[in-house]
């Protein structure tokens, strides 16, 4: 049987430790409480009497249609962006990990989108389709396509999920580069003598093997398009037109912050809260599943 | 089956020539061993006959097909790697399967193939289990299994067994050998380890410095080996070298010692002999210093000087043998299995 090491007790373990508790304590825990407590009052319109009621927020929002719509938004969202930018960067990667002249400057250049700010991407996006000004709009007008986000909502949601994944590609580029790296390349090797080809090496081996990552990178990728896109939809659209692209994190700032309704957007963050609780628990449990090479 | 022909083979990574001008005949169904030291270019000859290194130039066929351009796939090769190479997502079954599978061969056949190989290696049980559910030793199996069941023109190893144990080693070996003589496939092996490459091989080839310092059969680079290098890699413990000076059949050691031999030439020689050709004898004309035996059980290396000078010298004495260090004991060596090479260049001088 094995000991634990005892060491003799002082302070200076508890010192170590203290920074990042006061970090949690001030910037998650105390904050994350307010707004459990704010989600259970309701403030009169005037801000003068708040009112503990309990559920009935959240009871509201069970019924809300435009909340509801603005769920079914957010997962269609996130599953195209998930899914857009995964499969660009698995492809990406797929070519990345193949050439061996100039390998340094093409991934660096592929790693620079990550580097920019999330507004600063839909800033990109929003002159690059402008309707007026835009490059593409006046491509697409020899296609017979009349672009226009500001009126049109699926161009618009078209356009966010756009930048929301061209921003996350660099991210899933790394990840999914890192993991074909590390495939012994003798396993290549032998598939190449057993006679498959680069595109039927790819489906049989590379991309088994990179399964784990896949797993992991859906759930990094699931929590990025909920919560740390904000920032491109405030840019590019401000969640409308008549709230095509107002996602639950924009509608919790914009009933909050905008419509004023401090209780029912507390529900709202409380409810996304427990969304990202329960995939980081997800992730936790099946991501250490790691292939044996 | 097919034979393999090496013409003037060069590989070369931008201005560094690695491999120079490699010349070699490979028969059908011959059993080839690529010897070296690491970093010799064994491998990346080997890689180069696979298919997965470029020529540089020069010129590689199998059969009477030149396959220089050819990919690893249309060579009709099949490969042992190091670490196995096995798929870690497929079964057992699935690994062997693998490239019949892509060669679109009907479903009835390939198991047919896989049962017969896997009989032949003993893993018919371990068919439906994953690569990291065994040990080494059948791993090794499984990666042999998969390059039969192709039933290929040539079978490509690189060092398969340097990464089990001693005993598994031999026993490996053995089988590598004896399933090589069944099927009739022509081999080329690679490895390190001298005693793999006198143990299996029809044929070596010795590898040094990208250069082929001699091709032929285990005897032969044993008994007359063609370079200093070679006399040294082959046989073990390896060759003693003693300097010495040649003139008209006589030879004169460091410490002014005489022994016949050296044939025609003149001048600076190195004298090569065997531990296991030193014989004990009172009047024999080498004298060792003895510092220290090493006991093997069925024989005694004897480790010291040549006397009068710090020139090392290792003698294979028979029995155990556990005293005299700090004496001088005196050897002989028939003239018949002395090896003299010229000190310059390190060729070996012929009688």
């Amino acid at each position: 049987m094995l000991k634990r090491v005892h060491f003799p007790t002082s302070l200076l373990p508890y010192l170590l430790v203290a920074p990042q508790v006061i970090i949690t304590l001030v910037f998650f825990v105390w904050p994350a409480s307010q707004a459990v407590y704010q989600s259970f009052l309701i403030e009169d319109a005037f801000g003068i009497s708040t009112e503990f009621v309990w559920f009935e927020n959240f009871a509201y929002l069970a019924s809300d249609e435009q909340y509801l719509g603005s769920f079914g938004r957010t997962i269609f969202f996130s599953v195209c962006v998930a899914v857009l930018s995964m499969s660009a960067a698995l492809v990406l990667a797929g070519f990345a990990d193949r050439i061996v002249r100039g390998a340094t400057t093409y991934r660096t250049l592929l790693i620079w989108p990550y580097a920019v700010a999330p507004v600063l991407a839909g800033a990109l996006w929003v002159f690059m389709f402008n309707p007026t000004l835009g490059i593409f709009p006046y491509i697409l007008e020899f296609v017979g396509i009349d672009w226009n986000h500001y009126l049109n909502g699926s161009h618009a949601m078209m356009l966010v999920i756009f930048a929301a994944a061209w921003k996350q590609i660099a991210y899933n580029f790394l990840f999914y580069l890192a993991a074909m790296q590390s495939i012994p390349r003798s396993l290549i090797e032998a598939a190449a003598i057993d006679g498959a080809g680069p595109v039927r090496r790819f489906w049989d081996h590379i991309f088994p093997l990179v399964s784990p990552t896949t797993f992991f990178l859906l759930v990094i990728n699931a929590v990025y398009a909920f919560f740390d896109t904000f920032g491109i939809i405030h840019a590019v659209t401000q969640g409308g037109p008549a709230n095509a692209t107002t996602i639950l994190v924009y509608k919790v700032y914009n009933d909050g912050f905008v419509g004023l309704d401090l209780g029912g957007s507390a529900a709202q963050s409380v409810i996304l809260m427990i969304l990202v609780i329960a995939m980081t628990v997800v992730q936790f449990r099946y991501v250490e599943r790691k292939v044996e090479y | 089956m097919a034979s393999i022909t090496m013409k003037d083979l060069v590989k070369a990574y931008g201005d560094t020539e690695v491999l120079h001008h490699i010349e070699g005949d490979i028969n059908d169904g011959e059993f080839i061993v690529i010897v070296g030291p690491s970093g010799c270019g064994k491998s990346t000859l080997l890689r180069m006959v696979a298919g997965l290194e470029t020529v540089t130039s020069g010129e590689i066929s199998i059969g009477d097909k030149v396959v220089n351009k050819l990919e690893p796939a249309d060579r009709d090769i099949a490969m042992v790697f190091q670490n196995y190479a096995l798929y870690p997502h497929m079964s057992v079954r699935e690994n062997m399967a693998y490239g019949l599978k892509i060669r679109k061969i009907a479903k009835a056949e390939i198991d047919r193939r896989v049962r017969e190989a896997a009989d032949i290696l003993e893993i018919g049980q371990y068919l439906d289990r994953k690569p990291r559910q065994l040990s080494g030793g059948q791993r090794q199996r499984v990666a042999m299994g998969r390059a039969i069941v192709r039933n290929p023109q040539v079978f490509l190893f690189d060092e398969p067994l340097s990464n089990l144990d001693a005993k598994l080693r031999v026993q490996m070996r053995l089988e590598i050998r004896k399933l090589q003589q069944r099927l009739g496939v022509t081999s080329i092996y690679v490895t390190h380890d001298q005693v793999e490459a006198m143990t299996l091989g029809d044929r070596l080839m010795v590898l040094n410095g990208g250069y082929v310092e001699q091709f032929g059969t285990p005897i032969e680079l044993y008994d007359r080996p063609a370079t200093l290098f070679v006399a040294g890699f082959i046989g073990s413990p390896s060759m003693n070298f003693l300097p010495a000076e040649a003139k008209d059949g006589t030879l004169t050691l460091g410490n002014g010692a005489t022994v016949s031999g050296g044939g025609h030439s003149t001048g600076a020689v190195t004298l090569g002999i065997r531990p296991e050709h030193l014989m004990h004898d009172e009047n024999g004309p080498i004298g060792i210093s003895v510092q220290m035996f090493e006991q093997l059980g069925a024989n005694t290396l004897l480790h010291g000087v040549l006397e009068g000078t710090d020139t090392e010298i290792v003698a294979s004495m028979p029995g155990h043998v556990s005293t005299g260090e700090g004496s001088v004991m005196r050897f002989s060596a028939e003239a018949s299995v002395l090896h003299v090479f010229d000190a310059a260049s390190g060729k070996r001088i012929e009688e």
